[in-house]
């Protein structure tokens, strides 16, 4: 994967505002993550490795496109890290760059059902697209 | 009592029951519910970047215009709610955010977080009172176990959302019981359905979505209840032979009202 | 005119490499009054004493200002050094260019500067200073502890033993504490109640000691070696004195929704119970709440059984005034609400217990009579999850949980897991833990042994989520080693909760204007040279009110205290703070408000009869009791007419200090 733009871990930082230092490695994020099984980097590894700066990694992570924002991570964490903010951050830095749209309008009609409701393709779009 | 009222996208397509039997009810209730003009789609997630500006002015706008009426502004859809009610606390304690927005908004009076956001339920719960319904229920829902579904959006990040214990809600058992049925309490009532990657992971949703049925079955309920359209959709469709009747907790109250209408 | 010396102290480089000593020396040379201004590595050092008495009897100096350390740190040291050169103590002015000046600024002009300035206060203030003399009070020879656990229970046997009296005061009908209700203490896995017990009864017999239980402190007045206490003996309408503790009456009592306290709540017990069989006094009391007598005037059972007479449903709270020398505080702690953490499904099913529970089902007169079985069903587990740090070591601003790390949990964690293995081969255990922390004697071997002779399955990582599904717990977390998320159907789940100080700790300390740290552990006074006494003259600290702590360090702390007791119930008068408040009688107009202030009850109004140009005649004046006054200085600062002044701390004393820092 090309990037236009290098991105850094103090990039991730300010974009979600999250102190990644806070965290303790209990795992108690990945421990109460439903798709952890979906992921190939997990919650509690984007705080180790932001802090490490192993940031192309994680842009390159499907897990990115995997997490179910259902905020069990950050509610969980006894530190207050809010891991879900660190991944949204890195889900951002990739499709802010030229051409890293994850998901197009395009590829939506044949996604589609009778019942699906406006929320799914409103809220797809926001996360995987720009 | 008056309030505003945010339906969101969905409410007016997709899942009419939600709104539908949701205002029959308030009517009922005496409670009159407005909706604003001009409202704009909230976009269904809160974005959650220090950065992210123009995706949150939407929502800015509805809260202004709530506040310009002096109303506090109810909501029906789990994830509306979530980030109206988000999107609400950064214009009032982030003051880079409130800021940035104002400047694009360029607004009569800049928005600094004033409207209360409500939760249809939390205005049951706390304006209208759980005793005060169960006196107004015409037809109690009797012999009915019932499931509730909080999901996520409602209830975390708990200091946020400030809507219940985020791990031990009580809200929506406390409605069931108001309308005279029988709540029934499983352990994946605050767990996700998996809903958001519906499109992007099929296999996913449908493990996540059976997991949350099967749990609320074994449990011994006949239906699950909702305020969210996605939950809904992903919990009817994709929870596979675990499959239960899921319904809008607005459906059974306007039943429990007698005001039901057929849509 | 005083004669003044300047003393800066290096401190090493805690102060010199933020600091330049010796242009600070130098600039206090040109302060009116000084006569002598120098710069030393340690000033604290005898070299350094030496170069100040030496600089004392050379220049004839009135006063010295040391620039050094906090004066919490080292005044005592240098008054001394004073007095031995023949001044008076308190002519001796402390400059703080340490923590207030080198220890929180980076840059050296920035430094210097503010350590000038602050120099020059101290010299400023000593021109207005005068000789003090300090008066005596007599100690009282009697100690209060409050708190009958093991920390309690040791400092009162200790100070005892010396030959002073002591009185424990416990809030519950019996002492014993949380040790009492442990089954096996790690890392000896010995029998709790069997290395406890003979050191209640120990205290029970001690001629010395007066144990007030079902009792708490209502009051207290006075200062060090002077405190008037008043306690609340608590009815439990039961005559002490007749019972004999033969039990017929919690037999006969047809009550039985009570729940018991001592075995965590998992059982129920009579409305006139004895907490266990051990209990010291060894006597009833009855739950009011509980009682059908009280509830409906009926019943009476438990009096009509009573061959001794001792059910007494009329008896009253009771007060009771004594007088100490010194008080202990040793309340102890207990284990924080797990219901805050549903994550783990503690409110969802009876099988989630905390460790104290667990304690409780496998202590032989536990609610199961040491029987290992699910609380559900009774029937017995194979698969156990032990959960550790449940609400230790959470952020500050985290919704819930504590930000320290409990201590004991790990040890006590390891010693489940084993007892466990030990006692049922077929039961598998599981630990949930983020690091084992196990230092201590023979601890880590104790916590090894339990992974490799007993297979005790530790597992790095946190549990996310517990959910019930059927009668079995799903367990979900992370094993962080093994890059996996875990799932396991257990049968228990047991939480290892942080513990947290008695609730009554933060009330009793307001009482005894002992300072608290944001969790409600009671300070010491120096964080390493003064671990068990509270920066409050004469109360000490024992055991977990101060910190957590497992059984030999609360004994040892324990111990600790009560020398401190006892060195001080030894003297027979102390030596009273010099720098208290004194009115001036000229301008006190009698009103009362300083009165209303005083911590202390230091200050009486007398009528006196006054003789000025302006007044002649009688009037209500204050009066300061010397031996009382703390010198805390709130009637000066509430005084409206400037009557009230603090001896030492004087109002001309404190404006010259704030115009020297602002010329």
């Amino acid at each position: 994967m090309s990037l236009t733009n290098k991105v850094t871990a103090e990039d991730i930082l300010r974009i979600s505002g999250v102190d990644a230092s806070r965290c303790m490695q209990c795992g108690k994020c990945s421990g109460a993550c439903p798709n952890y099984d979906e992921m190939d980097y997990h919650p509690h590894q984007f705080a180790a490795m932001v802090r490490k700066g192993k940031i192309t990694e994680l842009m390159e992570s499907k897990a990115l496109y995997q997490c179910l924002s259902c905020f069990a991570c950050s509610q969980r964490c006894p530190r207050g890290v809010e891991p879900a903010k660190l991944i949204e951050a890195v889900r951002l830095s990739v499709i802010r760059q030229k051409g890293k749209n994850y998901m197009t309008a395009d590829a939506l009609p044949e996604k589609l059902d009778e019942k699906i409701p406006q929320q799914a393709l409103v809220s797809a779009m926001r996360k995987y697209s720009k | 009592m008056t309030y505003g009222y945010y339906p969101g996208c969905t409410l007016k397509t997709k899942a009419k029951e939600l709104d539908v039997y949701g205002r029959l009810a308030a009517q009922k209730l005496g409670i009159l519910l407005e909706e604003p003009e001009n409202w704009q789609c909230c976009g269904g997630v809160y974005p959650q970047g220090e950065d992210e500006i123009a995706t949150k002015l939407s929502s800015v706008r509805t809260l202004a215009a709530a506040k310009e009426k002096g109303q506090d502004l109810v909501t029906l859809c789990s994830a509306c709610h979530h980030v109206l009610k988000r999107v609400n606390l950064d214009m009032k304690n982030n003051e880079t955010i409130r800021q940035r927005a104002n400047n694009y908004l360029k607004l009569d009076t800049p928005y600094g977080g004033e409207t209360e956001v409500i939760h249809y339920l939390e205005l049951l719960r706390d304006k209208v009172g759980f005793d005060n319904l169960k006196n107004a229920v015409v037809k109690p829902l009797k012999d009915l176990r019932i499931a509730p579904y909080y999901g996520c959006l409602l209830l975390r990040p708990g200091k946020e959302m400030g809507f219940d214990d985020p791990e031990d809600p009580t809200v929506m058992e406390d409605f069931i019981r108001a309308l005279g049925a029988t709540p029934v309490k499983y352990s994946q009532r605050n767990e996700c359905c998996g809903g958001y990657v519906t499109l992007e992971n099929k296999d996913a949703a449908k493990r996540r979505a059976s997991t949350v049925a099967s749990s609320a079955a074994d449990a011994g309920a006949d239906l699950l209840i909702t305020a969210c359209p996605l939950c809904l959709y992903n919990l009817e469709a994709n929870a596979g032979p675990s499959a239960l009747p899921v319904k809008y907790f607005t459906e059974l109250l306007a039943e429990a009202l007698g005001v039901k209408e057929e849509l | 005119m005083q004669k003044i010396g300047v003393f800066v102290c290096w401190c090493g480089s805690n102060i010199a490499a933020t600091v330049d000593v010796k242009a600070v020396a130098e600039a206090l040379k040109d302060e009116a009054g000084v006569v002598f201004s120098t710069d030393y590595q340690y000033m604290c050092s005898e070299n350094g004493q030496a170069m100040i008495r030496q600089a004392i009897k050379d220049y004839g100096l009135t006063g010295i200002v040391v620039c050094s350390c906090s004066p919490r740190m080292h005044e005592a040291t240098f008054r001394k050094t004073a007095v031995s050169a023949g001044l008076n103590p308190y002519m001796v002015e402390i400059a703080n260019i340490r923590e207030q000046c080198s220890w929180i600024h980076k840059d050296m002009a920035e430094g210097t500067e503010k350590a000038i300035v602050l120099a020059r206060a101290a010299v400023a203030k000593l021109h207005r200073n005068a000789p003090l003399t300090a008066g005596t009070s007599p100690v009282t020879k009697r100690a209060l502890v409050i708190g009958g656990g093991i920390a309690g229970i040791q400092t009162a046997l200790d100070v005892a033993d010396a030959g002073f009296e002591v009185d424990i005061v416990e809030k519950s009908p019996t002492i014993g504490g949380r040790m009492a209700q442990l089954d096996k203490t790690f890392p000896t896995l010995d029998c709790s109640a069997c290395i406890l017990t003979p050191k209640m009864v120990e205290a029970a017999q001690h001629e010395k000691i007066n144990i007030i239980s079902y009792a708490e402190l209502e009051s207290l007045s006075g200062f060090v070696g002077n405190f008037t206490a008043t306690i609340r003996k608590k009815a439990r309408y039961i005559d002490e004195d007749k019972c004999s503790g033969c039990g017929v009456c919690t037999e006969k009592c047809p009550s039985r929704k009570g729940l018991d306290d001592f075995n965590m709540r998992l059982n129920k017990r009579g409305a006139v119970y004895i907490p266990f069989a051990q209990a010291i006094p060894n006597v009833a009391v009855i739950d009011a709440d509980q009682c059908i007598h009280f509830r409906t005037g009926k019943c009476g059972l438990c009096q009509k059984n009573c061959s001794a007479g001792a059910i007494d449903f009329e008896q009253k709270d009771q007060l009771i005034e004594r007088q100490y020398g010194a008080i202990v505080v040793a309340t102890g702690f207990k284990p924080i609400d797990a219901s805050q953490f549903n994550e783990y499904a503690y409110n969802d099913s009876p099988d989630v217990v905390t460790s104290l529970e667990f304690e409780r089902i496998m202590n032989a007169a536990g609610p199961t009579k040491g029987q290992l079985v699910r609380p559900s069903d009774l029937e017995h587990p194979h698969e156990i999850v032990f959960i550790q740090c449940v609400g230790s070591r959470c952020s500050e601003d985290a919704e819930k949980g504590k930000p320290y790390c409990s201590k004991i949990c790990c040890m006590y964690t390891a010693k489940h897991a084993m007892l466990v293995r030990e006692k049922y081969p077929d039961v598998n255990v599981h630990v949930f833990y983020i690091d084992a922390r196990t230092p201590g004697k023979n601890f880590d071997e104790f916590y090894r042994r339990a992974v490799e002779q007993y297979g005790v399955d530790y597992i790095k990582g946190m549990v996310g989520k517990v959910s019930v599904e059927g009668k079995k717990l799903h367990v979900q977390g992370s094993d962080l080693l093994n890059g996996e998320q875990v799932h396991i159907n257990a049968d228990m789940v047991v939480l290892a909760t942080a513990i947290e100080p008695d609730p009554t700790a933060r009330s009793l300390g307001t009482m005894l204007t002992a300072s608290m740290d944001t969790n409600d552990f009671f300070t010491e006074a120096h964080p390493k040279l003064r671990p068990v006494e509270s920066p409050t003259a004469g109360v000490f600290l024992s055991g977990v009110a101060q910190g957590p702590k497992d059984i030999p360090e609360t004994v040892a702390q324990a111990g600790a205290a009560a020398a401190k007791v006892i060195g001080l119930l030894a003297k027979n008068e102390l030596t009273c703070n010099a720098c208290v408040a004194h009115a001036n009688e000229a301008v006190c107009n009698g009103c009362s408000q300083c009165e209303r202030v005083c911590p202390y009850g230091a200050i009486t109004y007398e009528d006196r009869e006054i003789r000025t140009p302006e007044f002649r005649g009688v009037r209500r004046i204050a009066t300061v009791n010397e031996a009382v006054c703390q010198g805390c200085g709130a009637c000066t600062v509430t005084c409206p007419s400037g009557a009230m002044d603090l001896k030492g701390f004087t109002n001309r004393q404190i404006m010259s200090e704030v115009d020297a820092i602002c010329r």
